[in-house]
């Protein structure tokens, strides 16, 4: 491989991220699909079933038409990772920025971002510190688009639990997801960071989301089932189908902190990873 | 069974009961936040009589609906009596609303809860016939969509259940056991 220019990089990210963005609102991952026509074929509740049969429609119909699976296009947070070989330089944010303005005009998406005090729309879905970009080492030069809905995200909660009582981290996730109740879009995932400090716990919160949903630990499937359990079913309607995952990461945390992080993810679990093709 | 219903509505909508799965089908007018606002100083663009409001920020392209799915209706639950004073038969959006809006709908109209987040569905029976308030920004306009036959769950009737209510506390029920203080 040739020694790599600025430009080329910027170009290669920015096309990247366009491409990621534009599967990702219209392609919901196959995990998550599966888990949505599982909850559709076990669920009784009538009213339950008829919401997740639209909500299966309205996969199947994005899909064909490539429009976007909801209108909430959410905020752009990507996830790169960076093999030895490429310079971590600021040409990777540039073309993140790019790229997310060009999906912005040719999905299209709907223009989210604004200043947090004046409000004003910068109509490109980018603005000071945004899109998010998160890079890490890795073997390959990938880029993923987790683009984020306000209804889940506005839901989610922190908390600096008490060390001497780790069984209340239990009871704080499942009571995140009784509080937020219909308001996030259930059926839910749920991403829960556990440890670090108070920002590293939300981000590992944040991080978990982009796990596959199929699998769980006895932990993650407890929690998961004491969710269920509250029967606030899809769009808060009723019936048994409320979380359809909760995936936990942990980091080393202070002897006297227990950070506890949940990340609401609605059932419009969008992410999409594609490499960077230089 | 399914209930067919048209706009304008009348007295129909008084017989549904919350859990009642209705199509509807006609003109409905979006409104979110600054919609509500401004129709309140400004007076109604359209014939409240029978109206209902949709409670959605829609992506629209030229004369395309191209996302469409409904908001979070409880931020307009302070802003939603003008309406039915006025006429205004049913409210559509997603998460249902307060204990206030309960009362208010008694004897006047519904509150229809449509799949959260199922836009591309929602854009699939709907087209754009108008638009007013252009200025507050795409989202924030009240756009004119002409429905054909859209899914949609009676989540508060007018006789005051509310499905979503209803729902919330039996999870709160159920979470004190859970998790006894």
């Amino acid at each position: 491989m040739h020694t790599v220019t600025e430009k080329e990089l910027c170009q290669a990210v920015s096309d990247a991220t366009r491409q990621a963005l534009a599967i990702a609102e219209t392609h919901l991952p196959k995990d998550v699909t599966a888990a949505l026509q599982a909850a559709y074929a076990s669920e009784k509740n009538p009213v339950a079933r008829a919401e997740l049969g639209a909500i299966l429609e309205n996969i199947a119909l994005a899909e064909e038409t490539n429009r976007p699976i909801c209108q909430d296009t959410g905020v752009p947070v990507i996830f790169i990772t960076l093999p030895p070989e490429i310079p971590l330089t600021a040409a990777i944010e540039e073309g993140v920025r790019d790229g997310v303005a060009r999906a912005t005009a040719s999905v299209p998406l709907r223009p989210n971002v604004v200043s947090p005090m004046t409000r004003a729309n910068s109509g490109t879905n980018c603005g000071e510190g945004m899109p998010i970009v998160h890079i890490s080492p890795g073997d390959t030069f990938t880029l993923t688009a987790l683009p984020k809905g306000a209804g889940s995200e506005n839901v989610s909660r922190i908390a600096m639990l008490l060390p001497s009582r780790v069984d209340d981290i239990r009871r704080f996730v499942v009571e995140t997801a009784l509080e937020a109740g219909g308001r996030p879009c259930p059926p839910i995932i749920l991403g829960v960071g556990i440890g670090g400090t108070f920002d590293r716990a939300a981000f590992l919160a944040k991080e978990a989301l982009l796990d596959p949903i199929g699998d769980m630990n006895p932990f993650e499937q407890q929690i998961c089932d004491d969710v269920n359990r509250l029967g606030i079913g899809p769009m808060g309607l009723g019936g048994t189908t409320t979380c359809l995952a909760v995936k936990v990461k942990q980091a080393g945390c202070h002897t006297a902190s227990l950070p506890v992080a949940v990340n609401i993810q609605c059932w419009a679990a969008r992410r999409a990873t594609v490499e960077v093709v230089l | 069974m399914t209930t067919h219903l048209t706009t304008p509505l009348g007295d129909e909508v008084l017989d549904l009961n919350a859990g009642d799965r209705v199509t509807l089908t006609g003109m409905v007018y979006t409104a979110r936040d600054e919609a509500h606002l401004r129709m309140q100083e400004e007076g109604f663009p359209f014939d409240p009589k029978g109206a209902a409001i949709y409670h959605c920020g829609p992506v629209i392209s030229g004369e395309t609906v191209v996302a469409a799915g409904p908001t979070t209706s409880a931020r307009m639950n302070t802003l939603t009596g003008f309406l039915l004073d006025a006429g205004v038969r049913a409210l559509i959006g997603k998460g249902g609303m307060n204990a206030d809006v309960a009362g208010l709908l008694r004897g006047r109209a519904v509150y229809l809860a449509f799949t959260g987040g199922c836009a591309a569905l929602a854009a699939s029976r709907m087209k754009v016939r108008g638009v007013w308030f252009e200025e507050l920004g795409m989202p924030e306009a009240v756009w004119a969509l002409e429905l054909d036959h859209l899914p949609l769950t009676v989540g508060m009737d007018a006789h005051g259940h509310d499905l979503f209510g209803d729902v919330a506390g039996r999870a709160q029920a159920e979470f004190a056991r859970m998790f006894p203080k």
